[in-house]
């Protein structure tokens, strides 16, 4: 999560949610979050567990390129 | 009764003292619905509020407030939103308990600089980003 507040602050077109999937099941269910830290981009990359610097980038930008493989939802 | 115990307050303390600039929690909270939630996460905002003079503290309500609201971009509570010189978009929903409390100080304290800490490639990939991104990272307390 730290990561992806700091990409916020880093840019202006990035904002960064943490969500307490316990407290909003209805989104846990739509993301279909079976562990954590799960991270969803723009609803398109999705991730499970804590990547490194680069690899999160990489997610964030693939999003954003075309080329994501479709989140869970 | 407190949520911070006397040692967590002096722990708090002491991160809050690296804060460089002023810092506004801005808490959507609600009496209905999620509001023991809401009560919960208003009290612990409070309670890291009263470790810094630097930090501030606004308590909006998401069904009255819902033009502040829309701006934040907030529809759901409880929701922490975590404002340095201005809303770089670092948003909180639910409570930041456990490690999320941690994320919730690195973020203030991140926030009161402006100033992220990424690697300079991080920051020359990020320059040329033309969208916007939307993070989502999904927690939970422990």
């Amino acid at each position: 999560m730290r990561l992806a507040h700091h990409l916020a602050i880093a840019s202006d077109l990035i904002r960064a949610d943490c969500v307490e999937a316990t407290e909003f099941p209805d989104m846990a269910q739509r993301y279909m979050v079976m562990a954590v830290p799960k991270t969803v981009v723009n609803d398109r990359v999705s991730f499970e567990g804590a990547l490194p610097e680069v690899q999160f980038v990489d997610a964030v930008l693939q999003a954003v390129d075309g080329e994501g493989q479709g989140a869970n939802r | 009764m407190p949520i911070l115990t006397d040692r967590d307050r002096e722990a708090v303390r002491t991160e809050l003292d690296k804060l460089t600039g002023p810092v506004k929690l801005v808490v959507f909270s609600t009496s209905l619905g999620a509001s023991e939630y809401c009560a919960e996460t208003e009290r612990l905002v409070k309670e890291v509020a009263e470790c810094s003079d630097q930090v501030t503290v606004e308590i909006l309500n998401l069904h009255i407030d819902r033009d502040r609201a829309a701006a934040y971009g907030v529809d759901r509570v409880p929701a922490i939103v975590v404002e340095g010189a201005r809303d770089y978009g670092i948003r909180f929903f639910g409570i930041p308990m456990g490690y999320e409390f941690t994320n919730l100080i690195d973020s203030m304290i991140a926030a009161s600089s402006g100033t992220p800490t990424l690697s300079v490639a991080t920051l020359e990939r990020l320059a040329g980003l033309k969208e916007q991104v939307h993070i989502q990272v999904f927690s939970t307390p422990t």
